[in-house]
């Protein structure tokens, strides 16, 4: 079974709409798999329901989510909250906000290692040094006693995925890691994360609405509309020949590098109408 | 050093304020109607003998000399004398100060502890039963005044369940070997277990009637700040991490959401000073509030200026600590 497996994954707000509808996804032990969809879709839902960080608003009605062959979701919520914490990290979305105004960079990423794993204060500390130089931060050392409010968005972005690899852990869920950043910070940190996950081997499941990120990225990719997985592919066939009609309109809707005078092309209504069709079907269906 | 500058910085606008207390308590207590002189004298009193009075205190003097009189005094460390007990006024009120800064800080330290528990333990329970408990406690101990609250506390425990001492500040005949008036710290000090639980069970009414509200006003706000600082994105990961509630609400909220309760906390304490005024008077308590009672009846003018530029002094120096906590808790305050 692959690392992460998500089984029929169903999740609504309380006494609302659904969010996720039957969801199935895997990532195998040092895969990359994206997550797209338009705002709304259900990607990050995904990604906070595998981390067990889901609103108190949103309750999850069926599935399995299974993280190195056990199921979390069948597991008490405190021993859920350490085995997440142990093998699974987050690459949050937004650098100037993830991190605590008061306290100082450097026990924002011991503390993990100190507290869940039961490592050595020094210990943790040279790992945190360590890392930070991975991540191309000059004079680690200064960084580890800073706080938050003197450090770049950039920078503080940097130790956030110092931060998550420091556990070493099987599985990192980014969401939308690049989404808040400067368009020239961007590419950087994309490069940066791409990196950092093929040196440590880790499976990554990495949310995003931006397709070229995808291509550049990932191995597999899901897209998702209306909390349903429209198509699941190989990121090669999937940019040689999407097999859903919304998936293709997605793509024919990224705007091109090579051409950036074409006008952008927006998804079809009736392919719009088609995928809420298939939505609306699913929910008139025994799922519902 | 950004503490420093801060502390510079009110020492410069406290002496401002102070000034404006000692301009305003001065003349205002001067057009409040009644004569000192004549709560003195025996009925029967000559006008001489009155005359011969106002002149040794110098009331005879126009007001605006009686002031220059009076402030180059304060400005040399001299409030004059007690019109009625013929003593200086700044032994007499810094005797009784002790006492009320021993139950204002009881008092405050009371209500922190339990507006501090409710409010973290109503955001562990936030959306629950507990959480609305919570919320009705504070509101009941919100719409009572402080006064009422010290009543309510004599009936309870001083009538129905006498367990506390209901009037005075010790047990008249225990034999005090203190040296300060400050008796709770120095019964602590002399390791007087005894004097210390005579005066903590004198002290204790008086305190939790002042505290009450503020616990409330504490509880609320506090709770209300921590649940908006748990839906932050650095509680959301410190989650992700494997931490659990009670460890993410005390390491990642609290310190961030304690900052904008602690302005309000200051801005109460002032407040809680002044319902000493009223509570010393109901528990019989010998503080600076009872005597400042007294002085007014008696129409003790230099006794109410000295003790009104004390009071003045007190909230000023609150506010200043609370300056110096806010920039301490902050870093981003402190190093700007």
């Amino acid at each position: 079974m692959s690392f992460l497996s998500v089984r029929n994954l169903s999740a609504r707000v309380k006494g609302g709409p659904a969010l996720l509808r039957r969801v199935s996804l895997d990532v195998a032990a040092g895969e990359v798999r994206g997550l797209v969809g338009e705002s709304g879709a259900g990607k990050s839902m995904i990604g906070k329901a595998v981390l067990g960080i889901l609103p108190n608003a949103v309750q999850v009605t069926g599935g399995e989510i299974w993280l190195d062959g056990v199921d979390l979701l069948a597991l008490p919520v405190a021993e859920r909250r350490r085995r997440i914490g142990a093998m699974a990290a987050l690459i949050p979305q937004d650098p100037l906000t993830a991190l605590n105004p008061s306290r100082r960079i450097g026990g924002q990423i011991t503390d993990r290692l100190v507290d869940i794993l039961g490592w050595a204060r020094a210990r943790a500390e040279a790992r945190a040094l360590e890392l930070l130089a991975e991540v191309q931060i000059a004079d680690p050392a200064r960084v580890m006693r800073a706080y938050p409010h003197e450090l770049s968005g950039g920078m503080r972005q940097r130790i956030l995925i110092a931060s998550a690899f420091a556990a070493e852990p099987k599985l990192i869920v980014a969401d939308e890691p690049t989404t808040a950043l400067d368009v020239t910070v961007q590419k950087q940190i994309l490069k940066l994360i791409a990196g950092m996950q093929a040196k440590h081997g880790t499976a990554l499941l990495f949310v995003t609405h931006d397709l070229g990120v995808v291509s550049k990225v990932c191995q597999r990719l899901s897209v998702l509309y209306g909390g349903m997985v429209v198509e699941d592919a190989a990121v090669r066939d999937f940019f040689a020949a999407p097999r859903h009609a919304y998936s293709a309109a997605l793509l024919a809707a990224t705007p091109k590098y090579t051409d950036p005078m074409a006008s952008l092309t927006p998804v079809p209504e009736a392919v719009i109408a088609a995928v809420q069709a298939e939505v609306a079907a699913y929910d008139g269906g025994a799922h519902g | 050093m950004g503490l420093l500058r801060v502390l510079l910085l009110r020492l410069a606008t406290t002496a401002v304020t102070l000034a404006g207390v000692a301009v305003i308590v001065f003349f205002v207590i001067r057009v409040v109607p009644g004569n000192p002189i004549a709560m003195m004298l025996p009925p029967g009193a000559t006008d001489a003998d009155i005359a011969q009075l106002t002149a040794l205190y110098g009331l005879d003097k126009p007001i605006w000399q009686q002031f220059v009189i009076w402030l180059s005094g304060v400005l040399q460390g001299d409030f004059g004398t007690s019109i009625t007990t013929r003593q200086p006024v700044l032994g007499l009120v810094l005797g009784r100060l002790p006492a009320t800064l021993e139950l204002s800080i009881m008092a405050l330290v009371m209500a922190v502890v339990m507006g501090g528990l409710a409010a973290l333990w109503g955001t562990k329970r936030r959306g629950t039963r507990v959480e609305g408990a919570i919320d009705v406690a504070n509101g009941m101990a919100l719409s009572v005044p402080d006064f009422l609250w010290g009543l309510v506390l004599i009936l309870l425990f001083g009538v129905l369940v006498p367990v506390f001492h209901i009037s005075g500040r010790v047990t008249p005949s225990l034999d005090l070997p203190f040296t300060t008036n400050f008796y709770l710290f120095e019964s602590l000090l002399r390791l007087r277990f005894d004097l210390w639980a005579d005066i903590v069970s004198h002290m204790f009414m008086p305190a939790l009637a002042l505290a009450i509200p503020l616990a409330a006003i504490i509880g609320q706000l506090l709770k209300q700040s921590l649940k908006e600082t748990m839906h932050l994105d650095y509680v959301t990961l410190a989650r992700t991490k494997g931490y659990g509630e009670t460890h993410v609400i005390l390491r990642e909220a609290l310190r961030n959401a304690v900052l904008p309760t602690l302005t309000l906390v200051g801005v109460q304490f002032t407040f809680l000073i002044g319902g000493t005024v009223i509570i010393e008077r109901l528990f019989s308590y010998e503080g600076l509030g009872n005597m400042a009672i007294d002085a007014v009846i008696n129409r003790d003018l230099p006794l109410i200026q000295g003790i009104v530029i004390l009071f003045a002094v007190i909230f000023t120096g609150v506010n200043l600590v609370v300056d110096l906590l806010y920039a301490a808790l902050n870093p981003r305050l402190r190093h700007a």
